[in-house]
């Protein structure tokens, strides 16, 4: 089995966030980025599966702020390759990464065709388009998102995939390989690797660099505008100590008839 | 003839579903605006029986065929495309539902025009359309004004779904088109573990999130659950981390919930979380971040950790019931 993974990274939200001074961005000052939480999970997909059938797993990402300790973080996790993406221009939409990603795949050594393309099924700044679908068609494979389960039939080149619908029902589908899987969640969650490690493979290990071979070919539909938003409603503060708290909650209750 | 506005219909094991309506409510907003058609477009296998329901339409175009039993990128993606092509509509209108999932994200390479996720709201004014939109899980709204031809992904809850169901019967076409029989092959549904609990029928529903830390908190929600006479719910981060089954889970992929009483402890109010829980009678949301979402859906908020309100809750909750 050979996996590709990509990994992008989106702003943190459990910062604050703040607009920029041009009004349509956020303030990259403020901003802290971390590994888009579907794609983390579609890493952990794709170790799961090469304890299960052997093979590579090759974690690829544009580079950007934080991206070598996410891919040092990939190796030291298991898997095979890391690959980084330079000279990309900053602050690319989703459809422009998606297009910069299917341009770029061709260029690097040994990681196409794939059997299985993972990635996240979705991330919180996917303002134009998302990532999976996209390099999906760009590639002329097939696609199944929101993804959580993935059993591999090595020998017939068929998958048996279990993706999400809504409700807590989930459907099952066959599907070929080579295959694009917008994973959603992992069957386990992610693994855990201590910094130590991280740090052993920062020495021992390396992030292959590739040039993007082009500028993005997808259009932009720009922002005219980006503010923090207006609430319709706005809850009701409590404030005090936790036991204050406590108390005026129960009294809201007792007033409904809760308690 | 204006172009028209077209609303993608989904059913879904034979039934057209409430986010359609909703957007079919809004896109005869936005077609009535311009003064375009407004065009619902029907893929499935054995659907055009359901043609009939979909009278806030003026035309509903129909193709009924074996190949497009699930909604994926090969087969109604690529017939969305050709369409298209034909028909020159100007904005198109998507339910961001899991059901519609796998074509939203590839129509616009397919159709070859641009796209606008996350819309709350799309407005027609002056001949051209705005989108209003909820990015960064909820935390920063974007207004976005493509030039020319769109598709707009809805979030739910955009318009109500009563709007959108109209008793008149709108014009059926049948295209002579054939679909792409598909290689991602449909092979069966899973139904939901009925579990012990079914969290869609508590009144009282203590609903945990990631601001709970860890697996050993968890404790402190089942106690006030017990105090209260409810049961322990969550969101996706807590059943991706396997603290709580996936039959407990509240929002987009799980359930849809209307309790008397949803404590959100430690949850920030994604809007994928949100649309499960947003017509629960009393909300309290509790988050150190009091800039989280959760506080513009909730009644009642506590800027504080979860963890220090929960345990502090059902010590006052147990003595007010003796």
């Amino acid at each position: 089995m050979k996996i590709l993974v990509i990994l992008r990274m989106v702003p943190d939200v459990i910062e604050e966030l703040e607009v920029a001074s041009d009004g349509k961005s956020l303030d990259s000052e403020f901003l802290r980025l971390i590994i888009n939480e579907s794609d983390n999970h579609a890493l952990e997909q794709a170790l799961l599966l090469k304890e299960r059938h052997g093979g590579t797993v090759t974690a690829l990402a544009l580079d950007g702020p934080e991206i070598d300790d996410v891919l040092f973080t990939a190796l030291a996790k298991g898997v095979d390759r890391a690959v980084k993406i330079t000279g990309v221009e900053k602050g690319l939409t989703t459809r422009r990464v998606a297009s910069v990603l299917a341009q770029s795949l061709p260029a690097v050594a040994n990681v196409l065709p794939a059997d299985m393309i993972l990635t996240g099924c979705q991330a919180i700044d996917d303002l134009d388009g998302q990532v999976a679908p996209l390099l999906t068609q760009a590639l002329k494979l097939p696609y199944l998102g929101l993804v959580t389960k993935v059993n591999v039939n090595p020998p017939a080149a068929r998958a048996s995939v279990v993706r999400e619908f809504s409700g807590g029902v989930r459907g099952e589908f066959d599907v070929p390989m080579p295959v694009v899987l917008g994973i959603q969640a992992a069957e386990k969650p992610p693994r855990y690797v201590p910094v130590a490690k991280v740090r052993a493979v920062m020495k021992s290990a390396r992030i292959e660099a590739v040039a993007a071979p082009g500028a993005p070919q997808a259009p932009a539909v720009d922002i005219v505008e980006m503010k923090k938003p207006e609430a319709a409603g706005r809850a009701k503060m409590i404030e005090g100590s936790p036991e204050d708290v406590a108390a005026k909650i129960c009294d809201i209750l007792a007033e409904r008839g809760l308690l | 003839m204006a172009q028209s506005i077209w609303v993608l219909a989904e059913q879904w094991r034979g039934k057209i579903s409430d986010a359609t309506y909703e957007v079919l409510a809004l896109g005869r907003e936005i077609a009535d605006g311009l003064g375009a058609p407004l065009e619902a477009v029907l893929l499935g296998d054995k659907v055009k029986g359901l043609a009939g329901s979909l009278g806030a339409a003026d035309t509903v175009v129909v193709v009924d065929h074996p190949s497009l039993a699930h909604a994926g990128p090969e087969n109604h993606g690529e017939l969305l495309g050709r369409l298209a092509k034909q028909r020159q509509p100007l904005a198109v209108l998507v339910p961001m539902t899991n059901v519609s999932w796998d074509i939203i994200g590839s129509l616009p390479a397919q159709m070859e025009m641009p796209f606008v996720n996350f819309c709350e709201n799309v407005e027609a004014s002056g001949g051209k359309l705005t989108a209003r939109c909820l990015l960064y899980g909820g935390k920063m709204q974007a207004t976005m004004a493509p030039e020319g031809a769109a598709i707009y992904g809805i979030m739910p809850g955009a318009r109500q779904a009563e709007k959108g169901k109209v008793e008149k019967s709108p014009a059926v076409e049948e295209p002579a088109i054939t679909p792409v029989e598909p290689t991602v092959k449909f092979k069966n549904f899973i139904e939901p573990d009925a579990g012990e609990i079914d969290i869609t029928q508590m009144d009282v529903l203590i609903s945990v999130g990631r601001g709970m830390q860890n697996e050993d908190n968890m404790g402190l929600a089942e106690e006030l659950a017990e105090a209260l006479g409810g049961a322990v719910s969550g969101s996706r981060p807590v059943i991706d981390q396997g603290w709580l089954p996936l039959s407990r889970q509240v929002g987009k992929s799980g359930a849809t919930v209307k309790p008397k009483l949803y404590v959100a402890a430690g949850i920030s109010g994604a809007p994928e979380h949100v649309e499960g829980m947003k017509n629960a009678d009393l909300i309290i949301g509790i988050n150190t971040d009091a800039q989280a979402p959760i506080f513009n859906v909730a009644h009642y908020g506590v800027v504080e950790d979860a963890t220090d309100v929960l345990e502090a809750l059902t010590k006052a909750v147990r003595a007010k019931k003796g």
